[in-house]
């Protein structure tokens, strides 16, 4: 019976090879045994979506998948969606804006907005809001995010 | 004119302008440093065994099984850790009568709330250290718990503390004038309703957490720390572990929200740095989402009963209440768990002129877990009670919420003067906040949406609340009553080389732009590009010695220093430059990193090379001219205990009856922080602010059975404000300055928190006056809407 | 809150996951989206010794469209089932109901056999089971069976499929053209297990059947209910009275949001807008 994995994914374009505990989430995976800090862990019970991130060009909560699960995948974290999604209007837009505060929200937070502008979604505040109510921020009190959003959705427009 | 006074002679480049914070953009690439991100060599983890229940006694605790398990290095019981640490105990003498008992980092003999530490497991893994707490069998002998703050007083109520007579902490009283005579008059209206608050917490992001290193051979502590406080934590650390204060070394980089929870003493957190000490070696402990909803302060959790009196003109003749408060067993280290009550009883009624108030504040242990200070201590409640009856009354003799305001509402011109509680206050604008409240919110065309809605069985209400907020607090706080919380801060600024500046400051960032706005302060006070302006804080070993943030005095005071420092640094610059180019100090100035001639605006020698002459080339100056390119000032408020706010705020809901579920259609917010350092930054806190006081208004509460279990402690049950159900939120401002300093700028943290409650409570009995029913209780669920409304 | 050790399997067929499931002392945990099972085992609520990852065996992912039903694999997760055009055309009620589960980033992970198979009394997809009258394939070692819908959900977590059984299919009747369907429910937040909610699905014959989720122990029917509404083409609001009236009969559990007396008030509110948005 396997209690650890030798598993291999991309991670923002590098090719990981490791060894897992099969217990081990991807969050700690990522955080501990890569070093990617920049995907926060909130509640490890899926609900505040701190640690969203793309796998296999979808948001997930990686709380709630096991390393092991991520093998033969594909992984996008904030460390990438500069380059590897190409959101640094996005980015720019959260800055300018004041979207975040303490950041700790921001990695998942731009997870679920990148999502949202890739499906195509019009710059609607209460859509964005939607798609956005399952990534908990205590710090802004959610108005900039959407504002950043929907100007970065705007401006793709234009 | 000279001196700092004359900084805003002439139009600033970045104060008042809202520039986005530097901080960002890396927090934006995933490039933060927060606590859990760390990880030392031969780091391991601790990991807390807690008490599930809420009273008992231990008997024993067998660790046999446990220390064999893998990946166990130690194991510690309360007693273990006991012999390691002096007991702390959280009274403040500025509050006499406040008792408390010694409290250790873990539980002794008996555990007294659900969640308590009971023992720790040190580990290569925090998963293995889970693995091992399973294998730790404690005998457990439950105790009845204390759980309701009003039984808690009874005679007949189990005692929490055996050495005391009752579960009583502290009471106090205050009578100004003479109410019961005064409410006895003929002609007035007496309201009396009883409020209840929910028990609610912090719930920020980042849980607690904490890496703490020990270096044998310099009997040095290092501790990474998710906090508001450095110093003052370096001060408890010292004193509880028995080391030199300086040998404490207290850094806190990113913190994932902090809102007043990690502001505290945590036993878990003071285990973890005597560990490292123990085992000299790296421990991280990181509190998992079931340890914060049991560990974290809560706050809140308040019943009051109280009564006004308003004449038919609508002036209030007096205000009264008995407020019962229920705080776990202990009274929290160093802050005391008495400061929310204490507020309550300072700030009800502060807004208005009344002459008769008498207030009873009861603090009472009670088995669950400890409550303190969260943001906006006591406002959310003490704005309730006054504005919450205020509109009642108002309803009861038919008068429009805004006139019953503006009879009572202290006059703009009335300043200096006292509260009728005997709070000082200066420099506020309540009429002129409402003024511009009524006139971005567009009252006259809600009013008739009402109307319209009303005639479809739809019910919307508007809401007011016009709050003071206590901001930029003196010594007369803490400082006073013996704890070692600084109210002073430092800044220090230094040229390098290349011309830059680099600041070093005693508050403290967790996210509200304390580092933003300093940069802001050095680069329009000294005159450099803000690019050129780099930021340390949250270090005690390089920053100046102050309080942190917290309370909202990060601008107020921080800046402050900020801005004497700056200055400061500029005259020494310019003396030496007027050396080297043999002008007079006077005639010369600083502008984007140049100094100029103050006439002409003529660039004479950059920073840069005037650094550089100073720093390598000293052979160049005159022998006896030793230049000081540093400078540190502090800065303190002595003129009153706090730096008063003030503002006014209005919700618009829509109440579905047939639900009980309550839709806030758009929120307005008109704050008067004094002079705005940076609006962008300032308006997203007032709304972060205005989103936790919708979630004590409607969602948020700790709700506990009768045996102390906590009953929602998951993010799944306890529910905090999401996007979807979130207004949009419109800020505006008046600016009256604050004369305490020249920077000119009040706290603006704490308002949205302290203010939402109540005007959304108003807007919620507003919307049901047709109903003739009223809820006064929050949050305001779907079933406490639902009973007020008599369909359940 | 880190999940208990386990073993790891992840077989590649389905006999080789049925295999697993017979032998006992595995104490197997089925993992398919794993979006209630994993929060669980962090929990340390869930502490199976070994997890069969059913997520290599491409068939249990298939939508098919077959003459007389629309067969969903259990591994179809949530936001396939939102996407597919199958689906839309043929379950319009399940596009309706999805966007009302939980969030995005979990929609893309869940499966519609985690959750029929989980049972949890405030889910949608049980209710949705129910109200088409669908049913579930079950599968072992001993052969293939198809449970019916109002046989299938047994109490708060607990269902026909005992722990030997693998759920292969949810097969779903096709929705006819003239065939209408209902759906409300009331959450505190949006994407939050809703406090009350009802799946209603009209036949051709004008047969009702309903189906409330989150006010009781389990997703359930109300055969008074049904009887009331059945046989009407459209609904007065005689008929929704009569009809709330009737939901009295239901065995209302509370929870952390709301007692009984508020899932019974809910009830009735959610089946008036139902019928209201019925379509």
């Amino acid at each position: 019976m396997m209690k650890t994995a030798q598993i291999t994914l991309t991670i923002n374009g590098e090719k990981h090879i490791e060894d897992v505990p099969v217990r081990m989430n991807l969050a700690d995976f990522i955080r501990t045994k890569i070093g990617l800090t920049g995907t926060h862990v909130g509640c490890e019970h899926g609900v505040c979506g701190a640690c969203t991130l793309f796998l296999d060009g979808v948001t997930i909560r990686s709380c709630l998948t096991l390393a092991v699960q991520a093998d033969g995948s594909e992984i996008t974290t904030i460390e990438g969606y500069e380059t590897d999604k190409n959101a640094s209007d996005l980015i720019k837009n959260f800055h300018t804006r004041n979207a975040l505060q303490c950041g700790y929200c921001t990695p998942g937070m731009l997870a679920s907005s990148i999502e949202y502008i890739e499906q195509g979604n019009p710059a609607d505040r209460e859509l964005v809001k939607q798609h956005i109510s399952g990534n908990y921020c205590r710090c802004t009190g959610y108005q900039a995010i959407v504002d950043a959003i929907c100007t970065t959705i705007e401006e793709r427009q234009n | 004119m000279t001196g700092p006074a004359t900084v805003f002679d002439k139009p600033t480049d970045y104060i008042g302008k809202s520039i986005p914070r530097s901080d960002a953009s890396r927090l934006l690439r995933g490039k933060g440093h927060y606590v859990d991100d760390i990880q030392l060599p031969r780091m391991v983890h601790a990991v807390f065994l807690r008490s599930p229940h809420a009273h008992a006694r231990i008997i024993s605790i067998d660790i046999k099984e446990a220390e064999k398990a893998k990946g166990v290095i130690a194991i510690y019981t309360g007693n273990d850790i006991a012999k390691h640490v002096k007991p702390y105990v959280g009274v403040l003498s500025h509050l006499p009568g406040l008792r408390s008992p010694a409290q250790y980092p873990l539980a002794l003999d008996v555990a007294r709330w659900q969640g308590e530490p009971v023992a720790v497991v040190v580990c290569s893994s925090r998963a293995l250290g889970e693995d091992a707490l399973e294998l730790i069998n404690i005998t457990y002998e439950p105790l009845p718990a204390v759980t309701d703050t009003l039984d808690a007083l009874s005679s007949e109520s189990p005692l929490i503390h055996g050495e005391y007579d009752s579960n009583l902490a502290w009471k106090r009283e205050v009578e100004v004038g003479s109410l019961d005579k005064a409410l006895s008059g003929d002609d007035v209206i007496v309201i009396e309703r009883q409020m209840k608050f929910g028990r609610h917490t912090g719930v920020t992001l980042e849980t607690r957490a904490t890496v703490c290193d020990y270096v044998p051979g310099d009997d040095e502590l290092i501790m990474y720390y998710a906090g508001q406080a450095p110093h003052m934590l370096q001060f408890i650390l010292a004193k509880h572990l028995s080391m030199l204060e300086e040998n404490v070394r207290v850094v806190a980089h990113d913190i994932g929200g902090s809102f007043g929870i990690k502001v505290h003493t945590y036993g878990d957190e003071i285990a973890t740095a005597i560990i490292a000490k123990l085992l000299k070696r790296p421990v991280k402990f990181t509190a998992d989402r079931l340890e914060s909803f049991v560990t974290d302060i809560h706050a809140r959790d308040h019943v009051v009963n109280v009564k006004i009196g308003v004449r038919k003109d609508g002036s209030i003749v007096g205000i009264g209440f008995n407020d019962f408060t229920g705080i776990g067993p202990f009274s929290m280290y160093p802050r005391t768990s008495a400061i929310e009550c204490n507020q309550i009883l300072n700030l009800t009624g502060a807004p208005y002129q009344f002459e008769h108030y008498q207030a009873v504040g009861n603090v009472v242990f009670q088995n669950k877990t400890l409550m303190c200070q969260y943001r906006a201590v006591g406002h959310p409640i003490a704005m309730a009670i006054s504005d919450c009856m205020l509109e009642e009354a108002a309803r009861v003799i038919g008068m429009d919420p805004v006139q019953i305001r503006k009879k009572n509402l202290i006059p703009d011109d009335a300043y200096p003067t006292k509260s009728a509680t005997g709070m000082r206050f200066d420099d506020l604008s309540h009429h002129a906040c409402l003024d511009k409240l009524l006139e971005i919110m567009n009252y006259d065309k809600l009013l008739s949406d009402q109307e319209e809605h009303r005639k479809k069985g739809i019910y919307r209400g508007i809401g007011f609340v016009s709050l003071v907020e206590v901001t930029n607090p003196s010594p007369m706080f803490y400082g006073i009553g013996g704890a070692p919380i600084a109210s002073q801060d430092g800044a220090t600024v230094r040229l390098d080389a290349a011309g830059a500046l680099h600041v070093s400051s005693s508050v403290t960032e967790q996210g509200q732009g304390t580092n933003a706005i300093l940069q802001q302060i050095a680069a329009d006070v000294f005159g450099v590009s803000i690019e050129r302006v780099k930021v340390t804080t949250g270090d005690t070993a390089t920053v100046p010695y102050g309080g942190g943030t917290w309370a909202s005095r990060g601008a107020g005071i921080g800046g402050e220093a900020m801005l004497q420092a700056a200055y400061a640094l500029k005259e020494q610059v310019l003396s030496t430059a007027a050396v080297i180019l043999q002008a007079k100090a006077e005639e010369l100035d600083i502008a984007s990193g140049e100094v100029v001639l103050k006439s002409s605006g003529e660039q004479k020698i950059s920073l840069g090379d005037l650094a550089k002459i100073v720093y390598y080339r000293g052979n160049e100056l005159p022998n006896d001219l030793q230049p000081e390119l540093i400078a540190t000032r502090h800065y303190r408020v002595t003129d009153f205990p706090f730096v008063f706010t003030n503002g006014a705020m209005a919700a618009h809901v829509e109440v579905d009856t047939n639900t009980g579920l309550i839709k806030i259609l758009h929120f307005w917010a008109v704050e008067d922080c004094g002079r705005v350092i940076n609006p962008q930054l300032v308006d997203d806190q007032i709304r972060g602010g205005v989103v936790q006081g919708i979630g004590g208004a409607l969602y948020e509460e700790c709700v506990y059975d009768a045996d102390g279990q906590m009953q929602n402690a998951s993010m799944a049950d306890y529910l905090v404000p999401m996007a979807s159900e979130m207004p949009e939120i419109t800020v505006a401002h008046v600016e009256t300055f604050t004369k305490t300093s020249v920077l000119g700028a009040k706290g603006a943290g704490e308002a949205g928190t302290g203010g939402a409650p109540a005007a959304i409570m108003n807007a919620v009995n507003n919307a049901l006056s047709p109903l003739n029913c009223g809820i006064w209780q929050m949050p305001m669920t779907p079933e406490r809407v639902l009973r007020a409304l008599g369909k359940i | 809150m880190k999940a208990p050790d386990f073993s790891y399997e992840k077989p590649n067929s389905i006999p080789g996951i049925l295999s697993l499931l017979e032998k006992d002392e595995l104490e197997c945990q089925l993992l398919a989206g794993g979006q209630s099972l994993m929060p669980m085992m962090n929990f340390r609520m869930a502490t199976p010794k070994t997890i069969v990852d059913i997520s290599g065996v491409s068939e249990l992912s298939l939508i098919t469209d077959t003459p007389k039903a629309i067969e969903i694999g259990a591994m179809v997760r949530y936001c396939e089932l939102q996407d597919s055009d199958v689906i839309q055309k043929f379950c319009p009620l399940i596009t309706m109901v999805i966007p009302h589960i939980a969030h995005p980033a979990i929609r893309n992970r869940g499966t519609i056999g985690g959750s029929i198979g989980l049972s949890d009394p405030a889910a949608e997809l049980p209710a949705v089971l129910l109200a088409l009258d669908g049913k579930v394939e079950v599968s072992s070692n001993k052969g293939i069976r198809e449970e019916p819908a109002n046989k299938f959900f047994k109490g708060i977590y607990e269902t026909a499929c005992s722990s030997n059984e693998l759920i292969t299919k949810i097969i779903l009747p096709k929705a006819l053209p003239k065939q209408k369907f209902g759906f409300y429910e009331i959450s505190r937040r949006h994407g939050d297990y809703a406090m009350a909610g009802v799946c209603i699905a009209q036949d051709q014959d004008l047969t009702v059947r309903v189906a409330f989720f989150g006010v009781a122990e389990k997703a359930l029917r109300i055969a008074s209910i049904e009887k009331v509404l059945s046989g009407n083409s459209d609904f007065s609001q005689s008929i929704i009275e009569n009809a709330q009236n009737a939901a009295e009969d239901i065995q209302f559990e509370g929870d952390m949001n709301a007692g009984p007396e508020v899932k019974k008030h809910l009830a009735k509110v959610v089946l008036e807008r139902a019928l209201e948005g019925i379509k």
